[in-house]
């Protein structure tokens, strides 16, 4: 594996009673493309999020590029800035026009001018293809358009890796495709990526290993193409029958 | 009806109504922007600090306030706006101290309306100020807040309104608002109800449009999601 870039170790945490995250151990390694995979309730999108710390952990620890995710505060937000999140419900800022939605954190964050903000802006929502609703507000587009937008936002950060919490979940599956294309050429330019999603179609073209959550606990991992033909746990191939006979 | 107009200046005393509401509406919305902030801002100590103001400012007559500017803090602790040498000190610092007396009420009032607004905001947006790397302070200001205050439009119109008529209050304290003036005309003319319904009908006027305007308002700028 290339030189590790996200590294959890022994992470652990509760939602009151719930043991949500035990013991985990995860390394992913630079321009590598990881996804998490799993049951509801399996963890897998709050261990998504604790990559950033929008959620807090109990015990573990984690590190990003050799740096201990810090308490909340100035030096979180600038390790933040270096991680992209794009979210199941988009969330772009509703009262912001979709280039203002790309430009925001170059400018506040990274101190950009606006002019090379917007030119950049605009390079990024040409890649996503929405560069012709740059003025729009997100609510006059659709929701892939919208999602793709929020790749367009986070890769403005010019991010050393990008988390994707069920990027797909919540659009019509004819909008799916659109918002997979960008990822899987995302993907393809060697950015570091781990996501989670239920796509196996995306998996299998783009992620270089599948991992399987279940109740908290990483219970398998291997290449997609092992996982999805071959699971070896009793809980893999539960819930694969389960996905793939409908 | 006509000598009433003549003897008695009914425009400057709505004149003073609408300068304290004016000034008090300003220093309410900056002091009850920052007290939602601290409401909802990460740290403990502000929190507390700010529920502690909204807990008993709110739970305060404003009489009482008002009458513990003028009492206590310009008699007392001779906390003054304008020194003692102006003619006019006595008037000066009592119309400033309501000012500052309404503000100081009022901020109580804007800050729970700002605190609903934010609650308007749906979370995922916080999320997503947080994960570019903005800070607390930058993403209140360029994401939650803007949004928080259109959320928060309607209830901060009923803020204003009601911030115009408590006015009235204020001459309790020796301002010579609208209300005082007619106490005036009462004693030394007339108890008619025409006196009653001029000053009535001199507070919908500056009343009625304001609630217009920010229902407008509310509809126009509504976030669209």
């Amino acid at each position: 594996m290339s030189e590790p870039l996200v590294v959890l170790e022994r992470v652990n945490k509760h939602f009151g009673d719930l043991h949500v995250l035990k013991d985990i151990d995860l390394t992913v390694g630079r321009g590598e493309v990881v996804i998490l995979i799993g049951p509801s309730g399996s963890g897998k999108s709050t261990l998504c999020r604790t990559i950033n710390r929008l959620e807090t952990v109990e015990s573990g620890s984690i590190t990003i590029d050799g740096k201990t995710l810090p308490e909340e505060g100035k030096e979180l937000a600038a390790l933040r800035a270096d991680v992209g999140m794009v979210f199941q419900s988009f969330n772009l800022f509703a009262h912001k026009t979709i280039l203002e939605n790309v430009t925001l954190g170059p400018v506040k964050v990274r101190g950009m001018k606006k002019a090379d903000a917007e030119k950049r802006a605009l390079e990024l929502l040409e890649r996503v293809g929405v560069a012709h609703q740059a003025e729009k507000y997100p609510a006059q587009l659709s929701g892939g358009q919208q999602q793709r937008v929020a790749i367009a936002r986070s890769l403005a950060m010019d991010p050393k890796v990008m988390l994707f919490d069920e990027p797909t979940s919540a659009l019509d599956p004819e909008m799916i495709t659109e918002v997979l294309d960008v990822m899987v050429e995302l993907a393809k330019s060697g950015m570091t990526m781990i996501v989670v999603t239920h796509e196996m179609g995306f998996a299998r073209k783009a992620a270089n290993r599948v991992v399987f959550l279940s109740d908290g606990q990483v219970v398998e991992e291997g290449t997609p193409e092992q996982f999805f033909t071959n699971p070896q746990s009793e809980r893999a191939k539960d819930f694969l029958g389960k996905i793939l006979t409908h | 009806m006509g000598e009433i107009f003549e003897n008695y200046d009914v425009l400057a005393a709505f004149g003073m109504t609408l300068y304290l509401t004016v000034f008090a509406a300003i220093g309410s919305l900056l002091l009850g922007t920052v007290l939602a902030v601290m409401r909802v801002s990460p740290v403990g100590v502000l929190r507390r600090l700010g529920s502690f103001y909204i807990n008993t400012v709110r739970n305060t007559p404003l009489t009482l306030i008002l009458l513990f500017c003028i009492l206590g803090a310009f008699y007392i602790l001779k906390l003054e706006f304008t020194p003692a040498s102006s003619p006019t000190w006595v008037r000066d610092n009592g119309i400033r101290w309501a000012i500052v007396g309404l503000a100081v009420y009022h901020a109580a009032f804007v800050c729970e309306a700002l605190r609903s607004g934010v609650n308007t905001v749906p979370a995922g947006q916080a999320e997503a100020a947080r994960s570019i790397g903005l800070t607390f302070a930058q993403s209140m200001r360029e994401v939650i807040l803007p949004q928080a205050f259109r959320g928060a439009i309607a209830p901060l119109g009923s803020v204003l309104i009601a911030l115009t008529k408590n006015t009235t209050v204020a001459s309790i304290i020796g301002v010579a608002e609208a209300s005082g003036l007619m106490k005036v005309i009462i004693e030394n003319q007339t108890a008619s109800v025409t006196v009653f319904l001029v000053f009535a009908l001199g507070f919908v006027i500056l009343t009625l449009p304001v609630g217009i305007l920010f229902t407008a308002l509310s509809r126009r700028l509504a976030v669209k999601r």
